[in-house]
């Protein structure tokens, strides 16, 4: 591999540092007790608890699954730290002045300004830090339509029907060893409820950040979207730099009913470790939507970039007729990251609609997985899907490969496959150099084309974010 | 010693090169000037593709010695991109398909870096649109192949008369046509010949590398050259290629090289 792919594809991680804040953090491990101590600190009600404890016994009785196309040491889940905060002066927060300032100076510095002077104008944020949110901007402003966005305990406090309702209603506990653990262990997150017919006037967003080490982040998002509404939800990720692997074990669950739709994109740069693979995140995550309503549409827009392993599969269940899954997803490994992603889309109703556009991109000795399942069930009659799977390697070293698994049960569903690898190696770069372009615009021109298809499909601020994202990660001094 | 060179556009000196450590040039000796057109022909494995990567500088080939001077600086010191910027351009025999990157941004993007070169200024894409549809008439294709991602999904001929839109645009000082006639039919060969001729003046010269005298018929050359075994081993006019035709390779090589084949 030339020289200068390998430079490009080397920019180090900004988002590294650590910040300095005294945490109420409780010892290692996992236990009954521990799922108590984490309930009490949230003063939870009693369902919760009984939810967290019946998820708990069920994983004890699962397995790790072992079937993805990654490899990691056995990790050990008593020496996790599954419960830390940092301490706030108050208990409880009358406005976002009173959010101590390091916490405030710490996601200003990761580009999510939470004051209110310099906040995005059109995004409310809900900044989560480690296991807990410490902010959420323009609540009150979003209040005013209906329109529930809060941290996950804070709904658990102020909205417990809902989320007795609706927790756990498209990812039972027992779904997977990972699910399992993070209904039994889960801190906080977001909780979204978007009232019938309403187009959510702002994008709503979430920013996790997992800052002390050792500590297993397990987060929980909940997007309730009513007849006829529609929300578009991001979320991103960083982490401080750690030698050791940091676990992350998310669930995100939506619902659209009749006639709603929920557009939910994730830009993801946790830490990907060095470049011999030591530290980095763990991402085990599980997330689905449910299209529980007829006409209802559920999208997931994913840039996958950071993390040491990437294990999820944002899937759609198309239950209400004439509903459509879509995903979208750029993947990008470098190093010795590994990537095992994709989706599933679960046809149930009449003429139900998906569309699968993957594009990974491996550089490095980096391993790349596309895992897809497109199932047409007996009932589903007319059912379309649409899947392409694009793969781009650059250099010599690294890995891509597709498992696409398609199960068709009836004569008149339609599915359709693509798939497609391309290179950026020496003859690319060449080829651009002859006509007078330099590697670094010629890679740029090349993975800006190869994911033009994903990053049409995020909200415009972020297509920028993740295009300038893309270009730190492989192209030094453009972008 | 100084020579007449009054119009030399490119002087090749002894020049040897490698590919992983395997010589392939052996001493190459060229000499070309402005206003000609020369032919470069040899039997497979003779070097003649290797010449051409050597002159564009692909990383993959390793000059081991001799000179290359080009417009009076030396080639050699000169990157890849720096070259092209400056006047020299390969028609690829293989054009590379670039999926995703529009064949109208390549254009501009490549016009505009050859420009910056020349201390000229960028051109925006309202005015490089009103270049383009001027010379696309010289190989003859529809517009529709600027929106299209470059030579995805192009047929042969396609991809030959692209890299012709390529040089029309580019202006070269020094083209190099590897096999551009390979794997052309006979309209296609006369529309990308026909594209060459409009292109070439007093004012730039071609380098033409091919195994065949058919392209000869339609881009007449002022010289011959045949290259075996890394060396430019006879030089003569047209009339020579027609020989080559009619006789094969084989008396060349026992002429110069004293060896039966």
């Amino acid at each position: 591999m030339s020289a200068s792919v390998t430079t490009l594809v080397n920019q180090p991680y900004k988002y590294g540092f650590v910040t300095d804040i005294e945490a109420d953090t409780i010892p290692r491990g996992l236990s009954e007790d521990v799922i108590r101590l984490i309930s009490a600190k949230k003063n939870e009600p009693e369902f919760m608890l009984e939810y967290r404890l019946r998820a708990y016994h069920q994983w004890l009785k699962m397995t790790e699954p072992t079937w993805s196309h990654v490899q990691y040491p056995p990790i050990n889940y008593q020496d996790i730290i599954y419960y830390s905060a940092p301490k706030q002066k108050k208990a409880k927060l009358n406005s976002l002045d009173e959010v101590d300032p390091t916490l405030l100076e710490t996601f200003a510095k990761l580009g999510i300004p939470l004051n209110e002077q310099k906040r995005l104008s059109n995004v409310a944020v809900d900044a989560i830090f480690d296991s807990v949110s410490v902010a959420t901007t323009y609540k009150e402003k979003l209040a005013k339509d209906g329109v529930i966005f809060c941290s996950f305990s804070e709904a658990l406090q102020e909205h417990p029907e809902l989320i007795k309702k609706y927790l756990g209603s498209v990812v039972p506990i027992a779904d997977n060893y990972f699910a399992a653990l993070n209904a039994a262990v889960f801190s906080d997150g977001s909780f979204v409820y978007i009232p019938k017919g309403l187009k959510c006037p702002m994008e709503l967003s979430t920013y996790f950040r997992i800052n002390t080490g050792d500590t297993g982040q397990f987060e929980r998002t909940l997007i309730v979207a009513e007849a006829g509404s529609y929300v578009s939800y991001l979320e991103g990720c960083t982490a401080p730099m750690y030698d050791s692997n940091q676990l992350h074990a998310a669930v995100v669950e939506l619902v659209a009913l009749d006639n709603a739709e929920i557009k939910y994109s994730t830009v993801q740069n946790w830490y990907a470790g060095d470049a011999n693979g030591k530290g980095g995140i763990y991402n085990f995550v599980t997330k689905r939507g449910l299209c529980q309503g007829v006409n209802s549409k559920i999208s997931w827009t994913q840039v996958e970039t950071g993390s040491a392993i990437t294990w999820k599969y944002p899937s759609c269940v198309l239950i209400g007729d004439n509903s459509v899954g879509e995903f979208y997803s750029v993947a990008l490994t470098n190093h010795k990251q590994q990537a095992d992603t994709g989706s599933k889309m679960i046809h149930v109703g009449k003429n139900t609609r998906s569309t699968i556009i993957s594009k990974g991109i491996s550089a490095g000795k980096s391993s790349n997985s596309y895992r897809g399942l497109v199932k047409i069930n007996p009932t589903a009659k007319g059912a379309r899907n649409y899947s392409q799977c694009d793969s781009m390697l650059i250099g010599d070293n690294a890995q891509a490969n597709t498992f696409p698994y398609i199960q068709v049960q009836n004569n008149t569903g339609k599915v359709e496959h693509e798939a497609s690898t391309s290179k950026i190696g020496e003859d690319q770069l060449f080829f651009f150099a002859q006509r007078g372009i330099s590697s670094e615009d010629a890679i740029s021109m090349m993975i800006s084309g190869f994911c033009k298809d994903v990053f049409n499909q995020l909200p415009m601020e972020f297509a920028v974010e993740a295009d300038k994202l893309l270009s730190l990660k492989l192209e030094g001094s453009v972008g | 010693m100084i020579i007449e060179n009054s119009g030399l556009i490119l002087s090749v000196k002894d020049l040897t090169a490698d590919v992983d450590g395997t010589p392939i040039l052996k001493g190459l000796n060229l000499q070309v000037r402005a206003g000609e057109v020369h032919a470069i022909m040899g039997p497979n494995g003779s070097g003649k593709s290797t010449f051409s990567k050597v002159l564009a500088g692909h990383p993959a080939y390793t000059v081991t010695g001799g000179e290359v001077i080009f417009q009076g600086a030396n080639l050699l010191e000169m990157e890849a991109a720096e070259r092209a910027r400056n006047g020299v351009f390969l028609a690829f025999q293989y054009p590379l398909e670039i999926p995703g990157v529009s064949n109208l941004d390549f254009l501009r993007v490549a016009y505009n870096s050859r420009r910056k070169a020349q201390g000229l200024e960028e051109v925006d894409a309202f005015d490089f649109d009103d270049l383009v549809e001027e010379k696309l008439d010289v190989v003859k294709m529809n517009s529709s192949f600027l929106n299209r991602s470059v030579n995805e999904g192009f047929s042969g001929g396609e991809k030959k008369r692209n890299e012709i839109l390529q040089m029309a645009i580019l202006e070269p000082k020094l083209a190099i046509l590897d096999e551009t006639d390979s794997g052309l039919d006979i309209d296609a060969l006369k529309i990308v010949a026909n594209g060459v001729n409009q292109l070439t003046n007093a004012e730039n010269a071609t380098i033409m590398i091919t195994h065949y005298q058919r392209l000869l018929d339609y881009i007449v050359p002022d010289f011959v050259h045949v290259m075996a075994r890394g060396q430019i081993i006879r030089s003569g006019g047209k009339e020579l290629a027609l020989e080559l035709e009619s006789r094969g390779y084989d008396w060349v090589l026992e002429e110069a090289l004293g060896v039966g084949v």
